[in-house]
C-alpha cells in the first residue's frame, strides 16, 4: 500500500529533477575553472526553445538536444566575451544574462506558445526495470534521464583522472598556476563556459522534449536559479548535485500531487516550497561549512584573470 | 669542459613602457653548472628581465638564446619547453589542489586524456630523493608551510627537466635554517650542471652561494664581476650608485611603558589560536623589534594594537591604562599611530588625493573641517608642508594617491602617521618592496620618533632591519613571543631557531648536517 504511494513519488522525483541535474552540473562546470555564471536561467530557457524550435522543425528530438546544447553555449559565450576579455564583473553580467536570455525566450517563443513537437518518450530499460521498486524508479523514464545518470560519474572522472579536468582544475583555483605551467587560463576558462554551458541547455531541452512536449514561455520556472542553489549545497560534487537534484525535484513533484488532491493548502503556499527548501539547503550546507579549513569552492570562483606582469 | 658550456645567452635586450625604459641594452650569459646572482635595487629591472626570459614580456630590442637556440618572444610555453624554469616570489601554487597535481599540471600535452599518475609518482618521488626535496605528494599545498612550498616550486621545474632555474628573491619568506637547506638543495643542482639565476638584493646570500654577479641599475648593468673578486659593500655601491647611507644607532633610554599586552588570547573562526597567551611591554623612546616568519600571529597583533580586533582573554593596555573595548578609533586618540601592512589596501585609499589621505584620520577636527564642511585650502596648504618635510614625490596635493611609487606611498603613510606626534607607533613590515634609499628613509623617521619619545613597535620578517633599529628584540612564533634580547647580546642563528621553533630548529640541523 505504501509503496504504491511511494514509487510513483519517487519516480517523479527523478523526472523532476533531471533538469536540474544537468544544469546543477552545467554550473559547477563552469564553476571549478573559476567563473562564476549567474545567467543559467536564461541559458537555460534559451535551450529550451532552441530544442523546441528545431525539434518541431526538423521532427528529431536528438537535434532538438544539440541545438539546446549550442545555443545555451552561446548565450554564456556572452559572458565569457564580458568576464574574460573585458574584465566585467561576473555577478553583474550573469544577471543581466539571466534577464536577457529569459526576455528573448519569451519574444520568440510567444507564436509557438501551446504548439507541440516531437520529443523523448519514456520507455523500459531491459531486465533493470523489472528490478522490484528500483525499477520502476529508475528505468521507466526517457533517454535524457538514463544520460543523465552516466553524467555525475563521467563528470568526477573528468574533473580527477584526466590531464584537462586537472589544467580546469588549476584555471579556478589560481590561474596564475595555469599560466606559470604554461597553460593558457583564459582558454581554459573560455573552455568551462562553453562546456558548462551546454549542460546547461540540455537540461533546458529536458523541459521542452521530455517533461512536456509543447512550449509555454518561461517554463524553466526558476529552476536555472535552484541549480546554481545546488552547486553551493553540493559543495561542488556531482554526486551531491545528483542527490540535490532528486531532492528538489521531489519536493516539486509532491507539491504537485498535492495541489491535484485537493488539499486544503493553498496552492501558493506549495509553490513557494521548493525556494523555501533552497534557501533552507544553503543556510544548512553554510553552517556546516563554516570553520571548516577547507572551503569547497574553487579558490579563484568569480575573480577575474588580470594581465600578467 | 662540459662545466664551460653556455646555456643563457641575452644579448641586447630593451624593454620600454612608455618614457620609462626598464632594460636598457641588456647582456649577460651563463654556462652550464653555475650559479649567477642577478642584483639590483626594485626598479632595476631585474624582474622586466626575467619576464623576457620567460615569455611574459616581448623585448622591444635584442633576443634571447637557450642552448643555443633562439627562443620565441612571448610564450611561456616556449620557455617551458626550452628548459626555463621560474620560482617566481609568490608561489605559482594552487593551495586546494595536492603537491603531485600542482607539479604536473601542464605537462603533458592537453589532449592525451589519461593522468597516469604513477609514472608522475614515481618520477616525483625519484626527484624528491636524489635532491632531499622531501615533502608528501599527496599532501595539499594548503597544508605545507612556506618552506615546503618552496621545494614543491623546485620540484616543479625539474619535473619539467629544467636547466635553467630562476629564482626570485627565493629567501625573503624562509626563516635563516630554511634558507641555508634551500642553498645546500640549490649547490646540489647546480654541481649536477644546472644552471642557476638567483635574483636577490641580499648581498651576504650572493657572496656565499654564487659564482658570479651581475648588478643592474636603472635598466642597465652596471657591473659584472666574479663573486670571489668582490666584496659586499662594492656591490652595494654599484646597486645604488654611490655610498649607501647608514643609519646611525643610539643608546637606548627607555622610558614609561606606553603600549603592554598581558596574555593576550586569540583564535579566528575556525578555532585555530593565533596568539597564545602573548606578553609584550613597550616603553617610551624604545624600538622594539618584533622577528619572525609571517604567519607566527604577526597579523592578529598588529590588528589588536590597531583596535581592529579585540583580545578573546587577557588584557591591552596604553599608557597603563586597560582599553575595554578597544576601536581603531579609540586607539587613534589614545595616541596609537600605525604604519600597516598593506600600504594600498590598508594604508591609503587610492582613488583619495594625496592631501585626503593626509587628513583621513582627523579630518573631523579643526582646521581640516568646520561645521561639517572639510576645508580643503587648510587641507592644501597642510599637505604641502608634509609632502616637502617628508619628501613625497608626487605631482602635488591633488594627486590620487595610487600614483605614487611604493616608497612615496609608505612616505605619505609616515608623513600622516607622525604629523600626530603618536606616542606609539605601529610599523608592520614598514620597508616591505621599498628599495635602499626609501627604506633608510623608513628607518631614520622611525629612529627620530622613538628619540622624540614615542615607543615603536616594529614588527618585521627581515633580520637584517631589526638587527639594523631596534633596541630590542623578540621573536614570534605560534602566537607566543621570544624573551626580549637587545641587538648586540643577540646572534643570528639564535633568532633563527627560535623563528622556527626550537624543536623544529633542532631537527632541522640534525638533518642538515
Amino acid at each position: 500500500m505504501e509503496a504504491a504511494l511511494i514509487v510513483p513519488l519517487l519516480a517523479a522525483a527523478v523526472q523532476s529533477g533531471t533538469p536540474i541535474l544537468f544544469a546543477t552540473l552545467g554550473e559547477m562546470f563552469t564553476e571549478r575553472a573559476g567563473v562564476l555564471n549567474l545567467g543559467v536561467e536564461g541559458m537555460m530557457v534559451v535551450g529550451a526553445l532552441a530544442a523546441f524550435l528545431t525539434a518541431q522543425a526538423t521532427g528529431s528530438p536528438w537535434l532538438g538536444l544539440l541545438a539546446a546544447g549550442c545555443a545555451a553555449a552561446l548565450v554564456g559565450g556572452l559572458h565569457g566575451v564580458v568576464c574574460l576579455h573585458f574584465l566585467g564583473n561576473q555577478t553583474v553580467s550573469g544577471l543581466a544574462l539571466t534577464i536577457f536570455g529569459v526576455g528573448l525566450a519569451n519574444y520568440l517563443g510567444t507564436p509557438f506558445i501551446g504548439q507541440r513537437a516531437p520529443g523523448f518518450e519514456p520507455f523500459d530499460v531491459p531486465v533493470l526495470s523489472a528490478i522490484p521498486l528500483l525499477g520502476d524508479i529508475l528505468f521507466r523514464h526517457d533517454a535524457l534521464v538514463y544520460l543523465s545518470f552516466l553524467l555525475p560519474p563521467l563528470f568526477w572522472l573528468f574533473w580527477h583522472r584526466t590531464r584537462p579536468g586537472l589544467a580546469l582544475t588549476a584555471a579556478g583555483e589560481y590561474p596564475r598556476a595555469a599560466s606559470a605551467a604554461g597553460l593558457n587560463p583564459v582558454a581554459l576558462r573560455w573552455a568551462g563556459i562553453l562546456a558548462g554551458g551546454f549542460l546547461v541547455g540540455l537540461g533546458g531541452a529536458y523541459l521542452s522534449l521530455a517533461y512536456t512536449h509543447l512550449w509555454t514561455n518561461g517554463m524553466t520556472a526558476g529552476r536555472g536559479w535552484i541549480a546554481v542553489a545546488l552547486v553551493i549545497f553540493a559543495f561542488w560534487r556531482p554526486g551531491r548535485a545528483m542527490f540535490g537534484a532528486y531532492l528538489f525535484g521531489g519536493v516539486m513533484a509532491f507539491q504537485l500531487r498535492l495541489q491535484a488532491s485537493g488539499t486544503d493548502v493553498p496552492s501558493s503556499f506549495l509553490l513557494m516550497l521548493p525556494y523555501a527548501l533552497t534557501v533552507l539547503a544553503l543556510v544548512l550546507s553554510a553552517l556546516r561549512g563554516r570553520g571548516a579549513s577547507s572551503s569547497a569552492a574553487p579558490a579563484a570562483l568569480g575573480v577575474n584573470i588580470e594581465p600578467e606582469g | 669542459m662540459r662545466q664551460s658550456q653556455t646555456v643563457l645567452r641575452i644579448r641586447g635586450v630593451t624593454k620600454r613602457f612608455g618614457p620609462l625604459v626598464a632594460n636598457d641594452d641588456v647582456s649577460l650569459e651563463l654556462r652550464r653548472g653555475e650559479m649567477l646572482a642577478l642584483l639590483g635595487e626594485n626598479g632595476a629591472g631585474k624582474t622586466t628581465l626575467m619576464h623576457i626570459l620567460f615569455g611574459h614580456y616581448r623585448a622591444d630590442e635584442g633576443e634571447v638564446e637557450v642552448m643555443g637556440r633562439p627562443l620565441p618572444p612571448g610564450s611561456p610555453r616556449a620557455a617551458l619547453d626550452a628548459g626555463v624554469g621560474m620560482v617566481h616570489q609568490h608561489f605559482t601554487l594552487a593551495a586546494n589542489m595536492t603537491v603531485l597535481e600542482n607539479v604536473t599540471v601542464g605537462t603533458r600535452p592537453l589532449f592525451s586524456a589519461r593522468l597516469r599518475q604513477g609514472a608522475a609518482r614515481r618520477r616525483l618521488a625519484d626527484l624528491s630523493a636524489r635532491f632531499g626535496l622531501h615533502v608528501d605528494p599527496d599532501a595539499r599545498v594548503r597544508d605545507l608551510s612556506v618552506g615546503q612550498r618552496q621545494r614543491v616550486e623546485i620540484l616543479k621545474a625539474l619535473y619539467r627537466d629544467t636547466r635553467i632555474l630562476i629564482l626570485d628573491e627565493p629567501t625573503a619568506v624562509l626563516t635563516p635554517q630554511e634558507g641555508e637547506q634551500l642553498f645546500a638543495t640549490l649547490r646540489l643542482l647546480v654541481n649536477r650542471g644546472l644552471a642557476v639565476i638567483l635574483i636577490t638584493h641580499k648581498l651576504r646570500e650572493v657572496m656565499a652561494a654564487s659564482d658570479r654577479c651581475v648588478v643592474l641599475r636603472h635598466g642597465r648593468v652596471v657591473l659584472r664581476t666574479a663573486t670571489h673578486e668582490t666584496d659586499a659593500d662594492t656591490l652595494a655601491r654599484a646597486m645604488v650608485g654611490g655610498e649607501v647611507p647608514r643609519v646611525g644607532r643610539r643608546p637606548g633610554e627607555p622610558g614609561a611603558e606606553v603600549l603592554a599586552l598581558d596574555g593576550a588570547v586569540l583564535c579566528d573562526d575556525g578555532g585555530r589560536t593565533l596568539l597564545d597567551g602573548l606578553n609584550l611591554t613597550l616603553r617610551a623612546g624604545e624600538i622594539l623589534g618584533i622577528a619572525g616568519v609571517s604567519g607566527n600571529g604577526q597579523a592578529a597583533l598588529a590588528d589588536m594594537v590597531s583596535g581592529l580586533l579585540r583580545p578573546q582573554a587577557g588584557e591591552l593596555r596604553v599608557h597603563g591604562r586597560a582599553v575595554a573595548a578597544p576601536s581603531p578609533a579609540g586607539m587613534l586618540a589614545l595616541g596609537v599611530g600605525r604604519v600597516p601592512e598593506d600600504r594600498i589596501g590598508t594604508g591609503l585609499v587610492g582613488d583619495l588625493s594625496v592631501m585626503e589621505n593626509l587628513v583621513l584620520e582627523i579630518y573631523r577636527q579643526r582646521p581640516w573641517s568646520r561645521w561639517g564642511l572639510l576645508d580643503f585650502s587648510a587641507m592644501r596648504r597642510g599637505a604641502r608642508e608634509l609632502i616637502a618635510r617628508f619628501d613625497v614625490r608626487c605631482q602635488g596635493p591633488g594627486a590620487p594617491a595610487r600614483q605614487l611609487s611604493g616608497g612615496n606611498m609608505q612616505k605619505l603613510i609616515l608623513a600622516r602617521v607622525l604629523s600626530g606626534n603618536p606616542s606609539v607607533i605601529l610599523a608592520n613590515q614598514p620597508t616591505w618592496g621599498l628599495d635602499v634609499g626609501a627604506a633608510t628613509f623608513v628607518h631614520k623617521a622611525l629612529m627620530e620618533a622613538s628619540r622624540a619619545g614615542a615607543g615603536v613597535l616594529l614588527i618585521s620578517e627581515d633580520l637584517d632591519e631589526i638587527f639594523q633599529v631596534a633596541d630590542r628584540i623578540q621573536v614570534m612564533h605560534r602566537g607566543r613571543l621570544s624573551a626580549p634580547v637587545r641587538p648586540d647580546e643577540a646572534d643570528a642563528a639564535a633568532i633563527g631557531l627560535a623563528m622556527s621553533g626550537h624543536g623544529d630548529a633542532r631537527s632541522e640541523a640534525a638533518r642538515a648536517s
